[in-house]
């Protein structure tokens, strides 16, 4: 009995964990090592027409119609600011960038209140041919926004709504509510019953439990949404070119009609493609923290 | 502060399924009523008839003089304590006390007032800016709690507030519960699995069995005079020893017969229960608590009150020892029992499993007992207080006019 006991431990010293982690652990460095050499090179593949296009941007029009972008490396003197003042002075493009903002921030604020509304009462409220109505919800996903352009058009001309922006705000909220509705119909869900049961003991109306309860803890579905929306809606081209016209172009339709005006007037082009990256990434860099937040914790068990 | 009284309350589910039937409970003003039974009897539909968070298919509910069948959860005025807790993830331990408060428009400063009230009163002052994922579990119980006190409802509910508790904190939690409803003199009702807890909580218990209420008492009449098998096998622990017998002898040397040992009853039994002078050499199920027996070396009684048996287990529990052994008898199975047994999670009796070995039985004796695994057992059994039942029907044989098991006893 006491033998054992005593020789217990040091067999487990012997065969079991030590000496297994120390090869592991060096199989883990390793291994960490070279998965993170292979990320940094792949980011960086990833990412050379970005940075292609940034220098570009930084060049004057002469240098990028004689050399290719990667000559700034030995001739840094290249080098400007110039693209960027000239942007300023570009009417198309500033009307553009208006507009681009006057699109996306509405349809992204439409799309979050419309849907988050929705979603709780298929996730949450009684009412006769629900499953129904949400089944006819997730197969409006799979209808691509070409099949409504022409039905669109004609409804747009009827109601005088075809060239504003209001009218692209509404295709664009109209074709994101599938998803968005789908997305956080299915977190909603999941939020535990008992917690909305908790506060309609506590006396909540539907409207406040939503407002006070739903909501804040639907927070990381509700901004990886607005983020994915946000950006749908900015950097699209196809909607804005069919829907609008000469006052309400978006950004992106003000870049490529310089293509086509111009030729290859790569300042213009290069710089204000990457105005138009440059907000997205701030959007994303702000909401980020919410992809990864689990609010959740401690509220039941 | 008020009255909750349940009327011939049922609940259908939509798809047929009945979950509670004709339950009449009158709970007094400021009373702590239990509702036990094992899982799935019903009991938490009950509650969340009472609630309003099910829908009442049948008979009434009334909290004070309103009856309220179409009254919203939120205008109920009772406040319920969750198993799960449910405590808003989102918001400190203040805002979560407080938001039933906030939610009715309370003043700002009178929240503050109340939440800091109720936190003195729970001990829960220094976590008051803290988030519900920083607490320990007992912890969260006492928001859990505090969230119901703020609001000075009509009526507690409490749907097994302490299961998601380790055993030692469960035990402390009980205790302050009983504190806090005795300090608030709040009327409750309070949901659980766990007979103890119904026991040393209520002022009466009601024990529920697939929706239907068996009894309604108070905590030692519900252990003294069950009004069926259901009932006497789910209060106690150990349960209650049943064992099918065969009532023998005259008016003035009465015996219960198993099949080879009979107890002799003393005269105070007939006078106790007159009814069971029609069960005279018939069928008669005898129930024998496990602390109503004895170590026969120990203890002094009639010969004619003595089992004989091996120990097959001997439990050493320090205050006592539980010692087990089969008794050469036919085992009692019937409706009853084979819920108590899919209760306790073994697998539901059959008549042929109750083979040779007999019926299973646990006693309860004093410590100084020497009695090891394989003795022989000699138990003195308290035969004064024995119990009965009826075979048929499982009923509680008492006086001739027999209660009706369902109906309340007040």
């Amino acid at each position: 009995m006491t033998a054992d006991t005593q020789a217990a431990p040091g067999v487990d010293r012997a065969a079991g964990a030590p000496r297994r982690s120390a090869a592991s652990r060096l199989v883990n460095r390793l291994g960490g090592g070279a998965v993170q050499a292979a990320l940094a090179l792949i980011a960086l593949v990833w990412l050379v027409p970005t940075i292609g296009l940034f220098v570009a941007s930084l060049r004057s029009s002469t240098d990028s119609g004689s050399s290719g972008w990667w000559t700034v490396f030995t001739k840094p003197a290249q080098l400007t600011l110039d693209n960027y003042g000239n942007l300023l002075d570009n009417d198309s493009i500033t009307r553009g960038f208006v507009n681009t903002v006057m699109i996306s921030v509405p349809t992204t604020v439409l799309v979050v209140i419309v849907a988050s509304l929705a979603a709780y009462a298929f996730a949450w409220i009684e009412f006769p041919g629900r499953d129904w109505l949400f089944l006819g919800v997730v197969a409006l996903l799979v209808v691509p926004v070409q099949v409504g352009l022409i039905p669109l058009i004609q409804l747009f001309g009827e109601v005088n709504l075809f060239g504003t922006v209001p009218g692209i705000v509404l295709f664009h909220t109209a074709f994101g509510l599938p998803f968005a509705i789908f997305l956080l119909r299915n977190y909603f869900a999941g939020i535990p019953r008992d917690l909305l049961e908790a506060a309609r003991m506590d006396g909540g109306t539907e409207w406040t439990i939503f407002r006070r309860v739903i909501f804040p803890l639907g927070g990381p579905a509700i901004a990886s949404l607005a983020i994915f929306q946000f950006l749908w809606v900015w950097n699209d081209l196809l909607i804005a070119l069919i829907f609008g016209d000469e006052d309400s172009y978006p950004l992106t339709v003000a870049i490529q009609q310089q293509t086509r005006q111009f030729g290859s007037n790569l300042d213009v082009i290069s710089s204000g493609a990457f105005l138009s990256l440059l907000v997205p990434l701030v959007v994303f860099f702000a909401f980020q923290r919410y992809f990864v937040q689990g609010v959740l914790a401690g509220s039941v068990k | 502060m008020a009255e909750v009284v349940l009327a011939g309350v049922g609940k259908v589910y939509p798809d047929g399924t009945r979950a509670v039937t004709d339950l009449d409970l009158r709970i007094a003003d400021g009373e702590f009523l239990v509702l036990v039974g094992p899982s799935g009897c019903g009991k938490t539909t009950a509650l969340r008839m009472v609630a309003g968070l099910e829908d009442i298919s049948e008979g009434e509910v009334r909290i004070g003089e309103r009856v309220v069948n179409r009254v919203p959860a939120r205008d109920r005025d009772v406040a319920m304590v969750f198993q799960s807790y449910a405590l808003y993830p989102h918001l400190s331990v203040r805002d979560n006390i407080g938001f039933g408060l906030s939610l009715r428009k309370v003043p700002k400063s009178q929240i503050r007032e109340k939440v800091e009230h109720a936190a003195r009163l729970l001990g829960l002052t220094d976590h008051l800016d803290r988030k519900p994922r920083n607490l320990s579990g007992g912890q969260r119980q006492r928001v859990a709690m505090g969230r119901a006190i703020v609001r000075e409802p009509q009526a507690f509910l409490m749907d097994e507030p302490l299961s998601n508790l380790d055993a030692k904190l469960r035990v402390q939690m009980r205790a302050e519960i009983a504190r806090i409803q005795r300090d608030l003199g709040v009327t409750t009702v309070y949901v659980t699995h766990d007979q103890t807890e119904a026991m040393t909580l209520g002022d009466r218990v009601a024990v529920m069995k697939k929706g239907v209420l068996q009894q309604v008492a108070p905590p030692q009449e519900l252990y003294d005079r069950p009004a069926n098998l259901f009932v006497a096998g789910f209060i106690g622990s150990p349960a209650m020893n049943l064992l099918q017998g065969t009532l023998t002898g005259t008016e003035d040397d009465l015996r219960v017969r198993f099949t080879d040992q009979s107890l002799t009853l003393p005269r105070e039994v007939l006078a106790a229960r007159p009814a069971l002078r029609s069960y005279l050499d018939r069928p008669v199920i005898a129930g024998i608590r496990p602390e109503d027996m004895e170590d026969a070396e120990l203890a002094d009684g009639p010969e004619g009150a003595r089992l004989t048996c091996t120990a097959d287990l001997v439990e050493a529990m320090g205050s006592d020892v539980l010692v087990h052994f089969a008794v050469n008898a036919e085992q009692v199975v019937t409706e009853d029992t084979r819920e108590l047994a899919r209760d306790m999670g073994t697998d539901v009796l059959d008549k042929a499993e109750a083979g040779p070995g007999g019926t299973p039985m646990v006693a309860r004796f004093s410590p100084r007992t020497r009695i090891k695994v394989g003795d022989p057992v000699t138990a003195q059994v308290d035969t004064g207080r024995m119990h009965f039942f009826d075979p048929e029907t499982g009923a509680s044989i008492w006086d001739s006019a027999q209660p009706s098991p369902r109906k309340e006893s007040e």
